[in-house]
């Protein structure tokens, strides 16, 4: 009897010697810096509220509203991270069809870098066949229409890695007493399809028409509860325009 | 414990997110090309209208930005389906002024296959319709170009619990060529 006590005991301290191996892995370093920082081009820089219920509309499968303890442990490691939060307005209509029940849309006012109101983005995320806990990826592909009337139209396309917000996030606030995690933390959500981890964004209308641009999403966050996603945080979007239409640009961005 | 280590590697190793698929119904057109149909029942699949000056809010509560620099934007989010009525992404319609210029823009996210952005032309075709080019796409519809057309078809059934009507998306899909990269590439 006390070999079958011991070998279930050792299989679950392995288990979580492992779990606490791949969360404190340093090798799994984190990319501080985007590529989109340190370029001589001229970037348009959009700022918004990542907390559903400070945008203009969010939704999700509405699980939030009904999850336990348990299920909210193991949506943990699923990306996006936003699916802890009930849908805003509280009547929206819930995406909970079976193809798009781990889908998530956002519809944000997207503010310029002096925080005026600069345009309109909706954003459409979805958890990504390409994530592999093992690696340190929780993947989500996502989608991003903006529309800034004094620009014109974009379409961003990206993949997110959402770990290193699990790791110093999500995970510290599921294990608090409290169920939430208060602090500073800032990091690049993007991590492809670009070859240095940028978005890929296609001008539609208006002076980016049919300009082919590199842009970055990075999120800084102050709090986070385990029960209800984001509390306090802000998204920001850089996009860098080409080179070649840098003569032409004078208004809302920055250097 | 060394049982337990292989264990959880071997299930973070295993684990996978699998997306539900329907299955794509596509036709190829005999000019080249395949097309793909959706629709969205209105109002039933409508999720958010987003309009300055909006009386009765979808959904209600919503609070559209009343900034000025909004006054001509339009936004109207949707779930879309397939051809067999099942609801297989959502979509969203931005209907804006720019300057002299009016703007139609669709963006299509379908979770399993990827996202198609397409920018239809302000004006309606003969027969009510308007068509629109793909300008861009990710993950499945990121090799493809062609055009979309959109309509609104008014229901005429007598149904008690019919939708007042629907609007209908057709994708054309072609591969872009090869030539044309290479082109791109030149400039």
């Amino acid at each position: 009897m006390k070999y079958i006590i011991t070998l279930i005991l050792g299989f679950f301290i392995g288990a979580g010697l492992f779990a606490v191996g791949l969360i404190y892995n340093p090798f799994m370093s984190d990319r501080n810096l985007s590529p989109l920082s340190v370029t001589d081009a001229e970037v348009i820089t959009l700022n918004f509220s990542s907390v559903p219920n400070e945008t203009i509309a969010y939704t999700n499968n509405g699980n939030a509203l009904q999850q336990s303890r348990l299920e909210a442990a193991l949506r943990l490691w699923k990306a996006p991270i936003r699916s802890a939060s009930p849908p805003h307005p509280a009547k929206v209509l819930q995406l909970w069809e079976a193809p798009i029940r781990s889908t998530e849309a956002m519809v944000t006012v997207m503010r310029d870098a002096r925080n005026q109101t600069a345009g309109i983005g909706i954003k459409f995320s979805s958890d990504s066949e390409k994530s592999r806990l093992l690696y340190g990826e929780t993947i989500a592909d996502s989608v991003w229409y903006i529309y800034l009337p004094e620009q014109g139209s974009f379409f961003i396309e990206q993949t997110e890695n959402y770990w290193p917000f699990i790791r110093a996030v999500a995970f510290p606030a599921w294990r608090s007493s409290a169920n939430n995690w208060r602090g500073n933390w800032l990091g690049d959500m993007t991590s492809g399809p670009g070859a240095l981890g940028t978005a890929a964004v296609s001008g539609g209308s208006g002076r980016v028409q049919d300009l082919e641009m590199n842009g970055v999403e990075s999120m800084s966050v102050r709090a986070y509860s385990a029960d209800r996603g984001l509390v306090g945080a802000e998204g920001r979007l850089i996009i860098e325009l080409p080179e070649a239409r840098d003569e032409s640009a004078s208004y809302s961005t920055t250097p | 414990m060394v049982l337990g280590l292989l264990a959880t590697a071997g299930a973070l190793y295993g684990y996978s997110v699998d997306q539900v698929r329907e299955a794509s119904i596509l036709t190829v057109n005999p000019n080249g090309g395949s097309v793909e149909s959706f629709h969205i029942n209105v109002p039933m699949d409508r999720i958010m209208i987003g309009a300055p000056g909006q009386s009765g809010a979808v959904p209600a509560g919503l609070d559209w930005p009343t900034d000025e620099i909004l006054a001509d934007v339009r936004a109207e989010m949707f779930k879309i389906r397939n051809a067999r009525d099942t609801v297989i992404g959502v979509a969203i319609r931005t209907a804006a002024k720019n300057n002299e210029e009016d703007v139609i823009d669709w963006v299509l996210h379908l979770p399993a296959r990827g996202s198609v952005f397409v920018e239809m032309d302000a004006t309606p075709r003969e027969g009510g319709f308007r068509r629109g080019e793909i300008r861009a796409g990710s993950r499945e519809f990121a090799p493809l170009d062609g055009f979309m057309t959109e309509r609104w078809v008014a229901n005429t059934s007598v149904e008690e619990d019919a939708p007042i009507g629907r609007i209908e998306l057709t994708g054309t899909y072609t591969a872009r060529s090869k030539q044309t990269d290479d082109e791109e590439e030149n400039q």
